[in-house]
């Protein structure tokens, strides 16, 4: 009896200690996002001064979002520009992934193990040292300072990972599910659409999630490639607006551009967190 | 990234006749858009920067070829060596910091308890979010003014008054280390996870019977199974901290006095800012070199099971 009481004591006590870290740690990790987006809603002199408490305590403000939307050409010019170049970006990194997956996985051609290493292999160039030679070639095809520009340098950064991914994807299919539909006289354009697309569906997602994140987050290349101003993705605008270019820093406006910035990753992690976790794992299994 | 060979590799051989020679014609056109994307934003631009490298190039005016004059005078560049060592100190700094706290976490988050998930799914927020949002984020709380720490600081009774963290060294260099492991050790945390969860919980088991501690089970067991693992969160670890910039340049300006600016801050400078395209490229190669080399003995010890 004695040691049943222990042991239960002891469970409850083990149990207590895990989750009093898990909740500590966890609100440790959560409490600058939250932090952020409460100041966001904060009158201007109130996000003025330290952050203690960190909700508004003379009631919720959109001033800050105001403010924000003054900056240069306008908020949403700038918001603009920035859901342009991701969806941009998203579509072409799956098109052209989905393409070259299929190549890669179903087809022989000359070269074809050689072209895929290569292309694999450029994640191991940083393409930070490459930046100088991309302004001038964008500036040779008309394209500096234009969001094209900038979307196709963001699709080849992506092409390592998204070929990788998709070519991965297409191997998982087995093969007699097209070659039945090649018998059946089908095109291999309608095969990969109507037959294939469906199955690699999992890995289209994931592909379009890191494309997504990354050209939507991307600070240095952007802060290069567009020197109009009103071309600025959201975070070259709101790190002009932190170097003071747009006068006394209003701290209150930048986190309502932080709010703005961080919204749409942390919900689509949130709503498509399989797909993102098994885009971070495929290198780590393999 | 390691298995590159071909797993379904050769087709049967009667299949060689001309709907094959189609196949290969179709196979080559499904690659092109990638390899047409790669060569003219990756190869050309690479063999460029190393041809801009041996040139004087100004952003306007013609370029003068000058052989490795940029590669002499990089060594005589004081910047850079600043630049490059304070790169390799917050790279080895950082890199330690996030292993100690993301191999914690992800031998707590193994366990599957209720809400396990929920705890896991609050330390991986902050990897979603920008590198940029997350510097503007903490540039706000960093501010001696609006900000939280210094308030905090001043208040606690630590520092008599507040105090500008971001206007010495060794403070902006440890609050941009405290910013980059909330941001980054989420991420280690799951690769380091999928190397836990491989491992069976048999071997586990078995030497749980056989009396061992958990500490001995970690070192004895699980660090060495999990060698490929931590091998491959460390390369992605110090390749990327050893390309670091914007941080630097969003929080702290490369400031105080230049003492934070990294490689790639000051390669951005010489290049963008001081419009000396050739030596910024020069600067580039050497950067590139180094972290090559990096991934290729990082690659070696994770192929070659005694290297670790």
């Amino acid at each position: 009896m004695a040691r049943t009481r222990n042991s239960s004591a002891r469970r409850l006590f083990a149990n207590i200690r895990y989750h009093g870290f898990g909740i500590v740690v966890g609100l440790l990790f959560l409490a600058p996002l939250v932090w952020s987006v409460l100041v966001s809603f904060k009158p201007s002199v109130e996000a003025r001064q330290p952050p203690l408490p960190p909700w508004p305590v003379d009631g919720f403000s959109v001033q800050s979002y105001d403010n924000l939307a003054q900056y240069g050409s306008g908020i949403w010019t700038y918001t603009g520009n920035s859901l342009m170049v991701s969806a941009a970006t998203v579509v072409a990194s799956v098109i052209v992934s989905l393409f070259a997956g299929y190549g890669f996985s179903r087809f022989r051609f000359p070269f074809k193990n050689a072209l895929f290493v290569l292309i694999i292999s450029t994640v191991m160039i940083p393409f930070q040292s490459i930046l100088t030679p991309l302004f001038l070639i964008l500036t040779k095809l008309g394209l500096q300072n234009t969001l094209t520009g900038i979307v196709l340098v963001y699709v080849t950064l992506q092409l390592p990972f998204s070929i990788f991914m998709m070519r991965n994807a297409f191997d998982a299919v087995p093969k007699e599910i097209e070659d039945a539909a090649r018998v059946d006289g089908a095109s291999v354009l309608r095969v990969l659409y109507r037959i294939m697309l469906p199955l690699v569906l999992p890995g289209v997602v994931t592909v379009a999630i890191f494309a997504f994140l990354a050209s939507w987050n991307e600070f240095l290349a952007a802060l290069i490639l567009l020197t109009d101003q009103n071309k600025y993705t959201l975070p070259v605008l709101m790190a002009a607006v932190r170097s003071g270019q747009f006068g006394t820093i209003d701290w209150g406006a930048v986190q309502s551009g932080v709010t703005l910035m961080m919204a749409p990753c942390l919900a689509l992690f949130l709503l498509l967190q399989r797909y993102y976790i098994r885009g971070l794992t495929a290198g780590a299994v393999k | 990234m390691t298995s590159l060979q071909q797993p379904t590799g050769a087709q049967p051989v009667r299949r060689r006749n001309n709907r094959s020679r189609r196949n290969q014609l179709a196979g080559l056109l499904f690659v092109a858009p990638a390899l047409i994307l790669v060569l003219i934003f990756f190869v050309i631009p690479l063999g460029m920067a190393f041809w801009m490298s041996l040139h004087n190039w100004p952003l306007l005016g013609k370029p003068r070829f000058i052989w490795f004059d940029n590669y002499s005078r990089l060594l005589q560049d004081a910047q850079f060596w600043i630049s490059l060592r304070f790169t390799v100190y917050y790279t080895v700094i950082v890199t330690i910091a996030i292993f100690a706290v993301a191999f914690p976490l992800a031998l707590y988050a193994e366990r599957s308890r209720p809400l396990t998930k929920l705890y896991r799914t609050a330390f991986f927020l902050p990897v979603v979010v920008g590198f940029g949002s997350a510097s503007l984020l903490w540039a706000w709380l960093l501010d001696v003014d609006s900000g939280l720490f210094s308030y905090v600081f001043a208040y606690s009774g630590l520092t008599e008054k507040r105090i500008n963290l971001l206007a010495d060294f060794d403070t902006t260099f440890w609050s941009i280390v405290v910013m980059v492991v909330w941001k980054t050790a989420g991420f280690n945390m799951i690769i380091l996870l999928t190397g836990l969860q491989g491992i069976s919980t048999e071997v586990q088991e078995a030497a749980r019977m056989d009396g061992a501690s958990s500490w001995q089970r970690f070192r004895r067991i699980t660090l060495p199974l999990m060698r490929r693992t931590i091998a491959l969160a460390l390369i992605l670890s110090v390749s990327g901290s050893m390309l670091a910039f914007d941080q630097f340049y969003i929080i702290a300006d490369g400031g105080p006095q230049n003492r934070t600016v990294t490689a790639v801050y000051w390669i951005f400078s010489q290049s963008f800012m001081s419009f000396r395209l050739g030596y910024g490229a020069a600067l580039s190669m050497v950067l590139l070199v180094i972290l090559v080399i990096i991934s290729v003995v990082q690659l070696r010890l994770l192929r070659n099971p005694e290297g670790m």
